[in-house]
């Protein structure tokens, strides 16, 4: 999933590089806040680690092989703010001393594979891991985060590639989604048994950091929300509105859309993401994503405030 | 340390090496820039881009074979995502574009850091005002790389000289057995290193 220099057009190198800025600035501050000094050495270490892990290759269908990403890895393992350093560091150094994914595109990797991949890893985790309580608990959500965790990582690669003018969305996206989603198998089923394995030979380590991941502050959750929800407003919400959604399409095809059409339960704010005032449709659609994630981003921080306060 | 393909050449003595890290870093990102805004139909750009690369890569003394297997390598890559790109309308012109521009921006970086010591950059970075703990971090990195490669390396070869059949599900299992000894022998390696800083007043 390494972008190498020369897929992406100037305005895809610009836009990625200043969301990567923004997120790896807020993470280097919670971390640097929150660090034990003793858990400087570690994270270099851990950086170190997570680049030999994902030098192990591991069979996917088919005669090809995926190798780990690890960023919910890291995650599960020492909070999202170090993370997202941590496999900074490796993106950096795989740049520099491999040429294994541009020097211009290190934004646009460092937003796919640190940024996204840890946060949205993160948040997963952490919302499974509270409602799916225990051990098995904890598995499940390892299990789902890593899979969503490299799966959004490659929406974004993909709708980078699109963005660019490289490669056509209609055969970008489900190419990219696809292999993925089979190497995201992988990567669920090797992290799973990665935490489990640590669990049983060092549970303290797995402790200590559940310990050690405090709530972020404000400023934090909202520049990584900024961040990721730009993001995926930019990338990928244009070619959004190509593909039926598959609840609209199981409609069709079974004869109900056009039953709701009579029977609005509520109606709606902005029809299919379309504003009908602005001619441009791509225009016209990104707007709606920035307001439909602005939206949900809104209602996601009221929600959080009221669940803190009550606890 | 059996590790020296990482990168292997960039204490050799050549004229290029010689060159203060900060000019060859920034004319390596100016470069950079001009190849990947060029249109592709600037044929003279490319042309003069591959021109100024293979005297540098001559200048360098870098074995020639080395960046020739390098680039083969690297070039699997380039033309696995670029495929896509032949999937649309006028998508050979869009192919022969990226895949050139890529070839050129990677010979770019791989004569980059075959010329330059990483240590070096990183003392580019501190002048920079890179904020210090972050380049304390990648300077632990780079330095604990080779270390755990090698006991990566050790352990997949004392896993193969004990295991005779391998089925799939072993061959999970062995993988994330040797992950997770991997990460507890780093953090343990993490506490020595921040024992021995502290003893020397870190």
């Amino acid at each position: 999933m390494h972008v190498p220099d020369g897929f992406l057009d100037s305005k895809t190198i610009v836009a990625t590089t200043t969301l990567s800025l923004v997120g790896v600035t807020a993470a280097w501050r919670q971390t640097k806040t929150h660090i034990q000094p003793q858990r400087i050495p570690l994270l270099g270490v851990a950086a170190a680690f997570v680049f030999a892990a994902q030098m192990l290759n591991f069979p996917v269908a088919g005669g090809t092989s995926g190798h780990l990403m690890g960023a919910v890895l890291a995650t599960v393992l020492l909070g999202t703010g170090p993370a997202i350093i941590v496999m900074t560091s490796v993106l950096v150094v795989q740049c520099f001393l491999f040429a294994d994914g541009g020097v211009l595109a290190l934004g646009a990797n460092i937003f796919n594979m640190a940024i996204v991949g840890s946060v949205s890893g993160s948040v997963l985790y952490h919302t499974i891991h509270r409602l799916v309580s225990g051990e098995r608990g904890r598995m499940i959500a390892v299990a789902v985060a890593s899979w969503c965790s490299v799966v959004l990582a490659s929406l974004c690669c993909a709708g980078e590639l699109a963005w660019s003018g490289t490669a056509p969305r209609q055969t970008v996206f489900p190419a990219m989604a696809g292999i993925h989603a089979l190497i995201g198998v992988g990567e669920a089923l090797i992290t799973c048994m990665v935490v489990a394995a640590i669990r049983q030979a060092r549970p303290e380590l797995l402790a200590s950091t559940s310990d050690d991941v405090r709530v972020p502050g404000h400023g934090t959750v909202v520049a990584y929300g900024v961040v990721i929800a730009l993001g995926l407003v930019l990338f990928v919400s244009p070619f959004a509105s190509e593909w039926p959604d598959g609840l609209e399409m199981i409609a069709a095809s079974l004869g109900f859309d056009q039953k709701a059409i009579q029977y609005p339960l509520a109606p709606a704010l902005i029809h299919e993401y379309q504003f009908p005032w602005i001619g441009s449709s791509v225009l016209a659609t990104v707007l709606g994503g920035i307001i439909g994630v602005g939206t949900v981003f809104f209602f996601f921080y009221v929600l959080s405030r009221l669940l803190k306060s009550k606890t | 340390m059996r590790h020296s393909f990482l990168d292997r050449y960039s204490r050799l003595t050549s004229p290029i090496h010689r060159i203060d890290a900060t000019a060859k870093l920034i004319s390596l990102i100016i470069l950079l820039i001009i190849l990947v805004t060029t249109p592709v139909a600037f044929h003279v750009t490319f042309v003069g881009a591959s021109i100024i690369l293979l005297v540098v890569a001559f200048v360098s003394r870098i074995p020639f074979m080395f960046l020739l297997r390098r680039m083969l390598f690297l070039e699997l890559f380039i033309v696995g995502v670029a495929i896509l790109s032949l999937l649309q309308p006028n998508g050979f012109a869009v192919f022969i574009g990226v895949v050139a521009r890529s070839t050129l921006c990677i010979l770019a970086v791989v004569l980059f850091s075959n010329t330059t010591p990483f240590s070096e950059l990183l003392e580019l970075l501190r002048r920079w005002r890179v904020p210090v703990l972050l380049i304390t971090l990648l300077a632990l990195m780079y330095r604990y790389l080779f270390v755990l490669v090698d006991e990566l390396e050790r352990m997949q070869r004392a896993r193969t000289s004990r295991t005779f059949t391998g089925n799939r599900p072993m061959l999970w299992h062995s993988l994330a057995t040797v992950v997770s000894q991997l990460f507890v022998r780093s953090t343990e390696r993490a506490e020595r290193i921040f024992a021995a800083m502290s003893a020397r007043g870190w």
